[in-house]
């Protein structure tokens, strides 16, 4: 299932079916009533994302519920369009409209749900000093900006578009610093995170994914209100 | 002679009636299209022509073949997955150099109408000229008026085709179109109303049904492409249904109005679509006119009639252990929005009941449906859609075969199981 998305789609052959002939249904079931709600339209999303959005912290799906709209509506559009690849993804927002992905994307940043206590074993304490200070400091030597610079002193991201760091599963960040690397994520460029993906060593990139993924979030933590200006690396991906 | 002689004479015989057969059906392919002298007066591009053009794109959603995902509109890019690889669609923007900035109205008419490139190249049948080769000149300028005056020209060179061998030389494209195809017109039938007529002129031209709704041959060819009776699409393993059989997708017997709804909406009281025919929903056929949607529909419903596929006793039902799990299935997931008889949501959840999509041969689209769930197009008349979870990861091969082994034989279906091999066959291609 997984980089099927590589595998192009195959547009010429545009046109299956499928017709679903109400009227042979039973006459004495009364219809199904669902709710008229934005949550009832996208059950197709927290199939994966976890119930009103909250993925389970040992899940490889991002916690979605509480991000900047901007971030997520990026996202969205990402995957539509090819920068970034996981095929159940594309599936899901390719027959949908702009307006409809935004109005899905502020949903999900407009709920206010707690987190979950960080899941895990304990972690080598030179690991987990080595990601906080490039978290919290960056390498300036090597023109590593601190990831506080960008997401936030609390790493719960800004408002519009910078997404938060934390109650991400570590898979899910790990892999997420292999596709930059790898030119399989990309942002509307200047794409700064792969650039600075490039930078950090694998080992590095453990460091962060293990130290981020032991942060518990306090409650009621949220976005920054706004970004640090200016940003310490150029991005295209934090326009609304 | 003796009768070994008389068998070698006939089989040299039959040998150089066949190698003569092939000579003139290589140079009739070779040759269609060739000499088609240019007597057309210059291309007319009023700011009128092009709109009339612009709509016709979508009636022919070229956009959707000749933009790549993410790309510039009719850049190109997209690749097209066939069973002898993959053709890449060409840059169609008016750029000189790389798209199609210096054809002429004589150039565009020979690939839409006879297949051929401005270089005089035999186009690859991915593009769907055997169906617009029924398109009007008139209708063929106005694209091009539209294509050269509306698209924004870009720089970006065409991607080499990708198709095997034999498939990748000229000289087979030449046979292939000896074999399957004739340049044509579109003839009105004189006996039939203005609107069927349109819609013929649309489904049979620009509209290309034919190209998923009609079973293809070993060489890709549609076999029978007029007569709509459904086919499973090449390399991509959805089933486009026959939309003239009453047991699939056709619509002798729906209201017009729920034909043309759904052609516009993607949803109707009638069905909704999912899958590939989404895109074409969503990028083609929600543009239409009213009247083109009605003609369509007129088409549509007035096909000659097929009987049902599937004849009840060769129906094999579940047995009672799978009916059981998937029952159980069925309950935990899928009944609070389908409904514990089937009977759906009105606008939302399709029914299972009745549901000729559910209980069709083969029943590679219902399979995929529940693995990868997904939404109805949005449109402007449902531009909100609900959507379906993927159960892909959820469930097992076992449990997916028999929740729809269930919804098939439930509520006075009658379809044959499903079997977890199916299943499994078919996660591959589940969200592509």
């Amino acid at each position: 299932m997984l980089p099927a998305a590589l595998r192009p789609l195959v547009p010429w052959v545009v046109a299956a079916i499928l017709p679903h002939a109400a009227w042979a249904a039973d006459p004495r079931a009364a219809p199904v009533k669902v709710p008229d709600t934005l949550a009832q339209r996208v059950v197709a999303c927290t199939a994966c994302h976890g119930t009103e959005g909250r993925t389970a912290p040992d899940a490889y799906y991002p916690r979605i519920a509480g991000k900047p709209a901007g971030y997520l509506y990026n996202q969205l559009l990402n995957f539509r369009e090819g920068r970034r690849h996981y095929a159940p993804m594309t599936w899901m927002v390719d027959p949908l409209s702009n307006d409809y992905l935004r109005e899905i994307a502020s949903h999900f940043a407009s709920l206010d749900l707690p987190y979950a206590a960080p899941v895990g074993g304990p972690a080598p304490a030179a690991l987990m000093e080595q990601g906080r200070r490039l978290v919290r400091e960056g390498d300036r030597a090597r023109d590593l900006p601190a990831c506080a610079n960008c997401h936030g002193e609390a790493m719960m991201g800004a408002q519009p578009a910078i997404p938060g760091l934390l109650g991400l599963p570590r898979d899910y960040v790990n892999a997420q610093f292999g596709a930059w690397r790898t030119g399989l994520r990309r942002a509307h460029p200047p794409d700064c995170m792969a650039q600075v993906a490039k930078r950090l060593t694998v080992e590095e990139i453990a460091a962060i994914s293990t130290w981020l993924a032991a942060q518990p979030v306090p409650p009621g933590a949220k976005p920054a209100p706004r970004a640090a200006a200016p940003l310490p690396i150029d991005c295209g991906g934090v326009a609304p | 002679m003796s009768a070994r002689r008389l068998a070698r004479r006939a089989a040299a015989g039959f040998a150089a009636a066949a190698l003569a057969g092939l000579a003139a059906l290589l140079a009739f392919g070779y040759r269609s299209g060739g000499d088609d002298a240019d007597g057309a007066p210059a291309l007319q591009a009023t700011a009128e022509h092009a709109a009339r053009g612009a709509y016709l794109a979508r009636a022919g959603n070229c956009a959707a073949c000749h933009t790549a995902r993410g790309g510039a509109a009719y850049a190109g890019g997209r690749g097209i997955a066939t069973p002898f690889g993959t053709v890449y669609a060409s840059n169609i923007t008016p750029d000189a150099d790389t798209g199609i900035g210096r054809w002429t109205s004589t150039d565009f008419w020979r690939a839409m109408h006879h297949g051929r490139s401005k270089d005089g190249r035999l186009l690859y049948p991915a593009f769907p000229y055997t169906s617009y080769t029924r398109v009007g000149r008139e209708d063929t300028d106005a694209i091009l008026a539209f294509l050269k005056t509306q698209v924004a020209p870009v720089r970006q060179a065409n991607r080499p085709h990708a198709v095997r061998f034999p498939y990748d030389s000229q000289l087979a494209l030449a046979a292939w179109r000896g074999l399957f195809f004739r340049p044509g017109g579109f003839e009105p039938d004189a006996a039939r109303a203005v609107d069927w007529n349109r819609g013929a002129y649309l489904v049979q031209g620009l509209g290309h049904c034919s190209a998923c709704h009609a079973a293809r041959n070993v060489l890709g060819a549609s076999s029978a492409p007029a007569a709509l009776g459904g086919g499973l699409i090449p390399a991509q393993d959805w089933y486009a249904p026959s939309l003239a059989a009453a047991d699939q997708a056709g619509v002798a017997d729906w209201p017009i109005e729920a034909v043309v709804a759904l052609l516009r909406e993607g949803i109707s009281p009638h069905g909704s679509v999912l899958g590939p025919m989404a895109e074409v929903v969503q990028s083609s056929t929600q543009h239409l006119s009213d009247s083109d949607l009605r003609a369509v529909a007129t088409y549509l419903k007035a096909l000659p009639p097929v009987a049902a596929g599937t004849v009840p006793s060769q129906v094999v039902p579940p047995d009672p252990d799978r009916m059981q799990r998937g029952a159980r299935v069925y309950e935990k997931r899928c009944a609070d929005c389908h409904g514990d008889a089937g009977q759906g949501a009105p606008g939302a959840y399709p029914a299972l009941a009745g549901n000729r999509a559910v209980t069709m041969e083969p029943p590679v689209n219902v399979i995929r449906v529940v693995l990868a769930g997904g939404f109805p197009p949005s449109t402007g008349g449902n531009p909100r859609p609900y959507g379906m979870p993927p159960f892909g990861t959820e469930l097992s091969d076992a449990d997916v075969a028999a929740v729809v082994s269930f919804i098939r034989s439930s509520w006075g279906n009658a379809g044959s199981a499903v079997g977890p091999r199916q299943v499994d066959r078919l996660r591959r291609t589940a969200a592509e």
